[in-house]
């Protein structure tokens, strides 16, 4: 189960709701705290992690991946302009600490324009990484095979939350 | 109104509503509060939860902390997070928090007051009580709305309709509606107008809703609260802090030797990052 909140620690803010990319963390409608609601479509990309003021939130990660009795926890300080990782490896011998600035800029600015960039060489578009490009995002079709949309799909956002 | 007891006022205008029902019933609100915390601790286990938390921490523990510290700790945790309520991060929510909980513990504490030492108009009333009565309500109502219509994250964050109700909103309403129906009664029963039974009867309806339904409701948040603050105090304390990564003093010549992207980005004297770092509110549903 990816990221779960602490309840005790949680204050019903709405930043994690706010950030989830997956839009998977939402409001306890008893409690008014965080929760995330489907964990299956969790990608632990930790944006909810590092966005809680309180660090109400941790990561149980895919056994798979990460097996029981290791620690992953973040902070993210605004103030100081850091971030912190702690790591703490489930055999005991490992348990250090990460230090870094945030390097968030401000909303608008070091936008990259694409546009402006010269496309692919022809090695690289046969090299081992680009190989399949365009293909695999449908650049190539046209009609009801390109490139899905929203739009494409006759689909409109709706505005607001429904779960 | 502001001077006016109303409680000695309707035991005087009343022929069933005399002291002792009125103390008997403040009696049973203060029982069923604490039945209701209790039941609710039962309930989702809290008592369990926080002691094996403690030993979690203490396990984890890099130095032990003394009976000293942890007193000093509580106190700590009393003036700061409970006086002032400083675990909220947003100064919006601090603030109307703060107006909610001080009116709220104003106007508990002078109804109680004046319904055990001023029940009748034999006795006369201080005036500071029932202007600290209508105050605290009014405190109340002020902190509470402002929380209901603009700072509920259901509404901010995730476009929820204000009217909307849902089980969360129980300890929100009976709070509101007690404050204002009680400022309602007082003033029709101290100007005489058609409405005072009916408005009596709305106050002690949502009183009642309030204090009955301490299991279902947020009620109880105000012992947990301080619980797990102290809790957390604790860890830091003791260096387990939950796993968390330690507080790092960013001028400390050791810690920017251990971290050398600190002094690279940051400068020596690193300052506050300004603009693109801070978090946006969180209502871009």
């Amino acid at each position: 189960m990816p990221t779960f909140v602490y309840m005790t620690r949680c204050d019903g803010c709405g930043q994690c709701v706010d950030i989830c990319p997956s839009d998977i963390m939402h409001i306890d409608k008893t409690l008014r705290r965080a929760y995330n609601i489907e964990p299956n479509m969790c990608w632990e990309c930790y944006s909810c992690v590092k966005a809680c003021p309180h660090q109400a939130i941790d990561v149980r990660g895919y056994a798979d991946f990460a097996p029981l009795g290791h620690s992953v926890r973040v902070k993210r300080d605004e103030e100081k302009g850091t971030i912190a990782w702690r790591i703490k490896f489930r055999n005991g011998k490992k348990d250090f600490d990460l230090l870094a600035p945030i390097t968030t800029k401000p909303w608008g600015t070091c936008i990259p324009q694409l546009a402006g960039e010269s496309a692919p060489s022809d090695s690289m578009r046969n090299s081992h990484l680009l190989y399949n490009e365009p293909k695999y995002i449908q650049l190539d079709k046209d009609g009801k095979d390109s490139l899905h949309t929203l739009e494409s799909n006759g689909l409109e956002i709706k505005e607001g939350v429904q779960y | 109104m502001f001077t006016s007891n109303p409680f000695s006022e309707l035991s005087q205008m009343s022929a069933f509503i005399t002291p002792a029902v009125m103390q008997g019933y403040v009696i049973l609100m203060v029982i069923m509060v604490i039945g209701g915390t209790i039941l609710d601790m039962i309930h989702k286990k809290s008592a369990q939860y926080f002691f094996e938390n403690s030993k979690k921490a203490q396990k984890s523990a890099k130095r032990t902390v003394s009976s000293g510290e942890k007193a000093s700790l509580a106190i700590s945790t009393v003036t700061s997070e409970i006086l002032t309520s400083s675990e909220f991060c947003n100064p919006k929510r601090r603030i109307s928090h703060l107006f909610m909980m001080y009116g709220f513990v104003t106007f508990v504490a002078t109804t109680a007051i004046m319904i055990f030492a001023y029940p009748t108009t034999a006795t006369a009333t201080p005036t500071i009580l029932p202007m600290l009565w209508h105050v605290g309500a009014a405190m109340l109502c002020f902190g509470g709305y402002w929380f209901w219509f603009f700072i509920r994250v259901d509404v901010s964050s995730e476009g929820v309709s204000l009217f909307k109700l849902e089980r969360a909103d129980i300890f929100i309403v009976s709070l509101l509606t007690t404050a204002t129906f009680g400022l309602i009664w007082s003033y029709c029963q101290s100007s005489g107008a058609a409405l005072t039974t009916l408005s009596f009867i709305l106050f002690v309806v949502s009183s009642t809703t309030l204090f009955s339904t301490v299991l279902w409701s947020k009620f109880a948040h105000m012992f947990f609260k301080p619980a797990a603050a102290y809790q957390k105090k604790i860890t830091k304390a003791d260096g387990s802090a939950e796993n968390l990564p330690a507080d790092f003093d960013l001028t400390d010549p050791a810690v920017q030797k251990q971290f050398p992207d600190i002094p690279e980005y940051m400068g020596k004297n690193p300052p506050n990052m300004g603009l693109g770092i801070k978090r946006e509110s969180a209502n871009h549903y």
